[in-house]
């Protein structure tokens, strides 16, 4: 899926984590994380973060995440949220899984 | 011979050796001072008051090397330890031992005086914000050493941790050291209540300098240091912050997480077999073990059960409960909060101890080892229920020792509360990062999802199942907690030890290493 | 036994920590909202949200249902495709005028369980009524669809509706909530009461719990977990009740066993209602885990 825009979802709150997405042309999927829990669950959070993008087909895209300790749903759910917004194409995981 | 009032005394006499003649000190005619000051009145050889911390360090006779000590009672308020620690530096001072009873945030300031080697080694009970941070990243060539409370005060009354200068700060004194944490005679600024941590160094420190911002009339009665331990008195400006000493009064939390957890603990206290008339208890800082205090009230209400003691840090929870006649009598190491502190000052039977009678384990007896029942917060806690209070989840030191383990081991039935996970971080693991309490004095753990018992205390286990109260095991807890936010990864350690951690009796129970980045 | 739904917690739709820690409360229902609770901004993210969650969390013995949007705003076809297939116990419809609108909302949810192949009827209908025009329906509202659970009143927007505003005494609520409790009882569904919004006024609140239950209400929506406590309190029965219920429930066992179609205890015939009633008391003392001596 084609990026238009910067993607932004989610808070930081706790148990929250906020996800920006944008465009990385020819360079796949690149994160950058922050997180409070990150000697813990980084490893974590990355792959959950890889793995939905890949899901939803979008590639090539820079991955900012600031995670107060987010579940796995969660980050799922912020990443569809943001690079739904990102391709603008109102992802609906529903219709797919 | 002749004495100096001309009575014949003999020089010896068998059993009691050799005696010393009284001798007349009249000089120049005159045998008294008649000019002294008003504020030499008592003791006109000796004026305590010195004019600056400087002229106090120097008569005190500072040494490189010297080991020196603080108290905390002011908290993250606290401008005693960076006040002196700015002017040793000045003064050029060296490899010293600094052994406050605690140290917080607002203590990162001495960062650049290990740095510049003024600080050698800490024995603190806790350490918090960037000086913690700085410590676990391997500031120091010495380990710090982490006491409890009830470790610290044996340490320093059996010689162990000799204390050479105690710099105290008092909320108020009068000319020659009869200090207090509250003033009978004003409303003191900064106001701390009990200084019980203080009382140890006050007592045994060789030397002792008092730092006041409230110089009161002499006798400043009631007092809980006395004069006949205080050598210098400084007065200052300010000794502390009191918006950050403490709040006027603690109030109950509303984070209905930690209050479900109150409750659930006063639950078990109730069925624990504890809970009967002149039982006695101790609520740990924490906002789920201080909580437990608003619904165990209730029922000993409803059972009209009296608590012959409350223990350790007082609220004004407890001092209100003092006050309605549901517990007898209190006994007061340091005040939590304002409300505490005034109950500190007009109640009787509220009474003010010291750190070794708290919890000192090596002594003839102390409070803690008199406990039925005391909840304390943890960190972390493992399946072998070892309690961390120290460091945090991802290893960095956060934390302190205080009473929890001077308390578990001395009560009855120790509860421990914790919500089963934190953000993603469960409570419960395999092992805790470090241990400040061994596991088999640890009796409940009450968590928002379940309650586990020591497998070691099967009398309080069937007390509770016989109250219809669920119990699970504690492998149970950790695998819900698990099932919701997946396993976390072990923290990686660098293999230098930036703390060791002694057990109540001086024991080294852990280490703390260096955090791999 | 039984469901019952004394207390139905809210849960912000777009919150994670309140999602995943609904369930510790112990509240009989979790009400996760996708609506008012809810910014325009983010009623995508909301939606995703609680989608991952439900099909992640468990939840447990809990009650689950999700307030989605209308069917007459932009998000409310959306969260539903979504919701249904997350699998809740129930979907709870804002702002119900009509019959009409329960009938359209059954229609979309036997749609989307037959297009994923669910057991139809597996998701259930709460239906919130929150106007004047809708007190007044509520008969027809109760009836409309075999999905629905139950009733609820809504009354912020319901007092903006009728010109007032909410008292502690509750004197404008009257007419409403006897009427959304008729409804109920007349469809054999569940009638649940409003919110009480002042947290800290818990004698307020408990009179409030009170007063409905009086009337007769399965239970009250709820704002905060502290609130559960009070309503399981107002609910749970007496031990005399309860003793009472426990005998006339092994007396009515008795004269079944007889194959006798009258019960008597102590002498006095006792009617159907009462033995009904005396389930519903054992199934409350139940819940509370009261203990009898």
């Amino acid at each position: 899926m084609e990026i238009k825009d910067v993607g932004m979802a989610g808070t930081l709150e706790s148990s929250d984590i906020m996800i920006s997405i944008e465009k990385n042309e020819g360079k796949g999927i690149e994160i950058e994380l922050k997180s409070t829990v990150e000697s813990q669950f980084g490893s974590q959070i990355r792959k959950v973060i890889k793995e939905t993008l890949e899901k939803m087909g979008v590639t090539n895209v820079f991955v900012r995440a600031n995670d107060k300790g987010a579940l796995d749903c969660t980050i799922q759910a912020r990443v569809e949220a943001a690079a739904s917004r990102a391709t603008q194409a109102g992802f609906k995981p529903w219709e797919v899984e | 011979m002749l004495n100096g009032v001309n009575r014949e005394v003999p020089m010896e006499i068998e059993g009691l050796g050799v005696l010393r003649p009284y001798q007349s000190l009249v000089k120049n005619g005159q045998a008294k001072n008649i000019e002294r000051l008003k504020d030499r009145q008592m003791n006109p050889s000796k004026n305590k008051i010195v004019g600056s911390i400087e002229k106090a360090i120097e008569s005190a006779g500072l040494k490189d090397g010297m080991t020196i000590s603080f108290h905390h009672h002011f908290r993250n308020g606290d401008y005693i330890v960076n006040m002196v620690m700015d002017v040793i530096a000045k003064m050029g001072f060296k490899d010293l031992v600094l052994a406050p009873s605690s140290l917080t945030d607002i203590h990162a300031p001495l960062i650049r005086h290990i740095k510049n080697g003024v600080v050698r080694r800490i024995e603190t009970s806790g350490l918090r914000g960037e000086l913690a941070t700085e410590i676990s990243n391997g500031l120091m060539d010495v380990p710090v050493v982490i006491n409890s409370h009830g470790g610290r005060a044996r340490a320093i009354a059996s010689g162990e941790l000799p204390i050479d200068v105690a710099f105290l700060g008092a909320p108020s004194s009068d000319s020659y050291g009869n200090a207090n944490g509250y003033s009978g005679q004003n409303s003191a600024p900064s106001a701390c209540g009990s200084l019980g941590y203080a009382l140890v160094d006050a007592q045994h420190a060789k030397k002792v300098v008092l730092i006041t911002d409230n110089l009161v009339p002499y006798p400043n009665t009631p007092f809980s240091i006395s004069e006949s331990q205080v050598d210098y008195i400084v007065v200052v400006d300010s000794i502390g912050d009191p918006t950050k000493i403490g709040s006027g009064a603690t109030r109950y939390t509303k984070n209905p997480k930690e209050l479900m957890i109150a409750q659930t603990a006063a639950d078990v206290i109730e069925a624990s077999g504890y809970f009967t008339d002149g039982f006695s208890m101790q609520m740990g800082s924490g906002g789920a073990s201080l909580a437990t205090t608003r619904f165990l009230r209730e029922k000993m209400i409803a059972a009209n059960i009296k608590c012959s003691f409350a223990l350790g840090g007082i609220t004004g929870h407890i001092a209100a409960m003092h006050e309605e006649g549901l517990i007898n009598r209190i006994l007061d190491v340091q005040g939590f909060d304002l409300t505490a502190v005034e109950s500190l000052k007009k109640n009787r039977f509220h009474h003010q101890i010291d750190a070794e009678f708290y919890a000192s384990p090596d002594n003839a007896g102390c409070a803690a080892h008199q406990l039925d029942v005391v909840v304390l917060s943890a960190l972390e806690i493992d399946l072998d229920f070892n309690v961390n209070v120290i460091t945090g989840s991802d290893g960095v030191i956060r934390g302190a020792s205080g009473g929890h383990s001077d308390t578990a081991a001395g009560a009855s039935c120790a509860i421990i509360v914790a919500p089963l996970i934190r953000g993603r971080i469960p409570s419960i693991l395999d092992r805790v990062n470090t241990i400040v309490t061994p596991g088999h004095i640890v009796d409940v753990l009450v968590t928002d999802q379940g309650i586990a018992v020591n497998p070691l205390r099967k009398d309080i286990e069937q007390n509770l199942k016989t109250a219809g109260i669920p119990v699970v095991s504690i492998d149970e807890l950790k695998a819900k907690a698990e099932r919701i936010v997946g396993k976390p990864d072990l923290i990686q350690w660098e293999d230098k030890i930036v703390g060791v951690v002694k057990y109540r009796d001086g024991s080294v129970i852990d280490v703390i290493r260096q955090v791999k980045k | 036994m039984q469901k019952l739904r004394r207390t139905m917690l809210f849960v912000p739709g777009n919150n994670p920590g309140m999602l995943r820690d609904a369930y510790i409360y112990g509240a009989d229902s979790i009400m996760i909202d996708l609506e008012d609770s809810v910014s325009i901004n983010e009623k995508d993210a909301a939606r995703l949200l609680v989608y991952n969650a439900l099909r992640t969390i468990d939840y447990g013995e809990t009650e689950v249902i999700v307030r989605v949007n209308g069917l007459n705003t932009p998000y409310g076809r959306d969260d539903y495709e979504a919701i249904v297939r997350a699998k809740p116990h129930a979907i709870r419809m804002p702002k119900t005028e009509t019959a009409q609108d329960v009938v359209e909302a059954d229609k979309l949810i036997t749609e989307i369980e037959d297009t994923v192949g669910m057991e139809p009827g597996t998701v259930k209908i709460f239906a919130a009524i929150e106007s004047a025009g809708g007190v007044l329906n509520a008969k027809e509202i109760a009836v409309a669809s075999k999905r629905l659970i139950g009733i609820a009143l809504g009354a912020e927007d319901f007092v903006t509706s009728l010109k007032t505003t909410r008292s502690l005494e509750g004197i404008e609520l009257l007419t409403a909530r006897s009427l959304i409790l008729f409804a109920a009882r007349a469809a054999g569904i569940d009638a649940v009461d409003t919110v009480f919004s002042d947290v800290n006024d818990e004698e307020g609140f408990r009179n409030e719990v009170k007063l409905i239950k009086q009337l007769g209400f399965d239970g009250k929506s709820i704002i905060n977990p502290r609130q559960i406590k009070i309503v399981n309190e107002v609910y749970t029965p007496t031990n005399e009740e309860i003793f009472k219920s426990q005998r006339i429930i092994e007396a009515s066992a008795e004269a079944e066993e007889k194959g006798s179609g009258v019960i008597s205890l102590n002498g006095r015939m006792i009617d159907k209602p009462i033995v009904e009633r005396a389930r519903r008391v054992l199934a409350l003392a139940e819940a509370a885990k009261v203990k009898l001596n």
